[in-house]
């Protein structure tokens, strides 16, 4: 069945309106969820108000768990955890999916894993979907062409009640990537460069679509950190048009329909690219040709640079409150305005999160520790994003050239990005990291982060201070 | 749902652009399996010394601002992550209100789900609150969700946007879950076509 066409719509547009259940005048639409993605954080809550009404989940077959926040990276069982709130919150998962008759990729299963990474990973991820997951995170699932954003707690009860959820329509931006990529210069530095043009509000209310040769160009993988970290410029969900590139990465995987039924959901998915002359709210191009490896310097992911430049100057910030913020963040960072980062020090260095854990920046961080080390005195953790990854990762003989280096090569999970698990920083201490937020205490109370891509992460673990990898290549 | 009508309070100004969700309640206290333990996480990495012990310069720590429930804050505030914790932390501490030039998306959308209300203001407006409780704290402020409007003492007022949907929601309380079921019929009916449906 197709819908009635009218005008030229954008690829966000049509996933919107054949997922609308119902839609009256002054209430916000009613939005049919495909995937209802869920794991230990943000979901207890949402089970406790399903129990005291004594509602069933709707589509626990629509629905999958993982844990991944809390879990431990040194081992897969729950008794690796000293942490007993963390152990009743999985626990409680177990309990709660067992209830309920949702699938789960518990600790030690061979699939367990962060969830940005298992659901595309096991092919649940698919183009022209609505997904939601109680984690600002989803939108990386939109790399496939498919409306995916993080929800609170509330809304994920919505979900599991009524497989449902109340839903304004939000703008459209699109966001064009044209140019080249130089060699040392990856997605996470186009994602962390456009962040640092629009702002960490830039993109409120809006649905971005990223077009353009360089994004046509684009792995599954890269195309995910770019949607990944786009809610770190305020809008709820980046999403990419699904072509053979996006085929190619779905063909054969677990969850993805197979023989005739594939054919018919290729068919499906080939109507999904945005039309000709259709409207985008707005429109921003974005050129690659002279881009750097990128770092931030503050604390947020919209305080970025190149990794040449030099910190900026509170002082030239005409407006007040824009000033005393960037004073407040170069204070926290302890860093000071005009100076450059590249050999600044540096104590940690985690290249993990479900930013850039994939097997593709495995192997890129690989390529510049091979036959290196890690310099003296500075830890290194390598957290692959699922144990398929690991698997993988140690089929090829990466997790070896981590460990000669001097890294540790761990379990999968969240790990040090929000350091919930018992990866963290200490107080004061310098990480670079591959992850999406540098906020004040986000990898341990008191620790900096300086967020770059896994190239970056990989050199500058190979000599202790900030390093532009492209002297290393 | 919890309700909004009418509140009049002392504001507590923190001013700062960009305040996460990783500030408002950092990811430690998000251990919680229940809602009512939050509010002790609520910014504690200013709340708190680092020894644990209480931040007597932090202003939510004032006595003066002891009983506050609204509270100013800089431009793009919640932005961050999608946790709830957020608002319920705020609300914990006894905050019901929040003005600030804009607000993340998902925060928004939490904050109005917990009877948190989320006044968007023009910049010279949040300017003029900011020095209004710099020179005089303990100026108290209404908020009247009915009529939509923020009055200062002297009677000088402005007027804010909400949508009517949230705008019901807070003053009856409206059970939103409850709201969608109510459309269990329009939900089967999907259901029934939902797998031949193309997206075009």
């Amino acid at each position: 069945m197709k819908l009635p066409s009218t005008n030229p719509r954008t690829l966000f547009e049509k996933v919107w309106n054949c997922h609308i259940v119902a839609e009256q005048n002054n209430a916000p639409a009613i939005l049919y969820i495909d995937l209802h993605l869920i794991h230990e954080v943000t979901s207890p809550q949402a089970f406790t108000d399903l129990r005291k009404r004594g509602l069933k989940v709707r589509r626990p077959d629509l629905t999958m768990a993982t844990m991944d926040h809390c879990t431990p990276t040194t081992g897969t069982t729950i008794q690796e955890m000293i942490d007993l709130v963390g152990q009743a919150q999985i626990n409680q998962l177990i309990k709660n999916c067992d209830d309920f008759g949702i699938e789960l990729f518990k600790l030690g299963s061979p699939n367990n894993g962060i969830i940005h990474i298992v659901a595309p990973e096991r092919g649940f991820t698919q183009p022209g979907m609505t997904i939601v997951c109680g984690d600002s995170h989803t939108s990386t699932h939109g790399a496939f062409g498919a409306l995916a954003f993080g929800i609170g707690t509330s809304e994920v009860g919505h979900v599991l009640a009524s497989q449902c959820l109340l839903q304004k329509k939000p703008k459209t931006m699109e966001v064009r990537i044209d140019g080249s990529l130089s060699a040392g210069v990856s997605a996470k530095d186009i994602i962390l460069a456009l962040i640092a043009k629009i702002g960490t509000g830039g993109g409120t209310g809006h649905v971005i679509e990223y077009t353009g040769s360089l994004v046509k160009k684009f792995s599954m993988e890269e195309r995910m950190t770019i949607c990944n970290m786009t809610i770190e410029g305020g809008a709820r969900s980046g999403m990419i048009t699904p072509d053979e590139t996006t085929y190619e990465y779905l063909a054969g995987k677990d969850r993805v329909p197979k023989g005739s039924k594939w054919e018919a959901a290729l068919e499906k998915w080939k109507a999904l690219p945005t039309d000709e002359n259709a409207h985008y709210d707005s429109r921003i191009v974005f050129e690659t040709d002279d881009l750097a490896p990128m770092i931030t310097y503050g604390t947020n992911p919209g305080m970025g640079m190149k990794i040449t430049e030099r910190v900026p100057e509170p002082e030239k910030i005409a407006d007040l409150e824009e000033r005393q913020t960037m004073e407040k963040a170069l204070a926290y960072m302890d860093i000071r305005p005009g100076m450059k980062l590249l050999d600044h020090p540096i104590d940690v260095v985690f290249i993990g999160s479900c930013t850039n854990s994939r097997i593709s920046d495995l192997r890129q961080a690989a390529v510049v520790m091979k036959d290196r080390k890690v310099a003296k005195g500075l830890r290194v953790l390598v957290v692959p994003g699922s144990q398929e990854i690991k698997r993988k990762a140690e089929a090829e003989g990466l997790d070896k050239i981590f460990r000669n280096a001097g890294a540790e090569w761990r379990e999968a999970g969240c790990s040090m990005c929000l350091a919930m698990n018992g990866d963290h920083l200490e107080p004061g201490q310098y990480a670079v990291s591959t992850s999406n937020r540098n906020f004040e205490g986000r990898q341990g109370k008191g620790g900096r982060t300086f967020l770059t891509s896994p190239l970056t992460a990989a050199a500058t673990a190979v000599h202790g201070k900030i390093t532009d990898v492209r002297t290393m290549l | 749902m919890k309700t909004f009508t009418t509140i009049t309070s002392i504001c507590v100004p923190i001013m700062r652009k960009n305040i996460d969700t990783d500030q408002i309640i950092p990811a430690r206290y998000l251990k919680a399996i229940d809602k009512d333990s939050v509010a002790d996480g609520l910014f504690a990495e200013w709340r708190y010394n680092p020894d644990g012990t209480i931040n007597k310069d932090f202003i939510l720590n004032q006595p003066e601002y002891e009983n506050a429930q609204i509270l100013l804050a800089g431009d793009n505030f919640g932005c961050g992550s999608s946790r709830e914790h957020a608002p319920w932390a705020i609300t914990g501490w006894g905050i019901k209100a929040v003005i600030s030039t804009s607000f993340a998306d998902i925060f928004k959308n939490n904050a109005l789900k917990n009877g948190l209300l989320p006044i968007t203001v023009d910049e010279d407006v949040l300017r003029f609150l900011f020095d209004l409780t710099e020179k005089a704290p303990s100026t108290e402020i209404t908020i009247n969700l009915e009529s939509q409007s923020v009055t200062l003492p002297g009677g000088t007022s402005f007027s804010f946007e909400i949508d009517q949907f949230s705008k019901k929601c807070l003053l009856t309380g409206v059970d939103q879950i409850g709201y969608i079921l109510s459309f269990e019929d329009q939900i089967n009916q999907f259901e029934q076509y939902r797998g031949t449906i193309t997206c075009n």
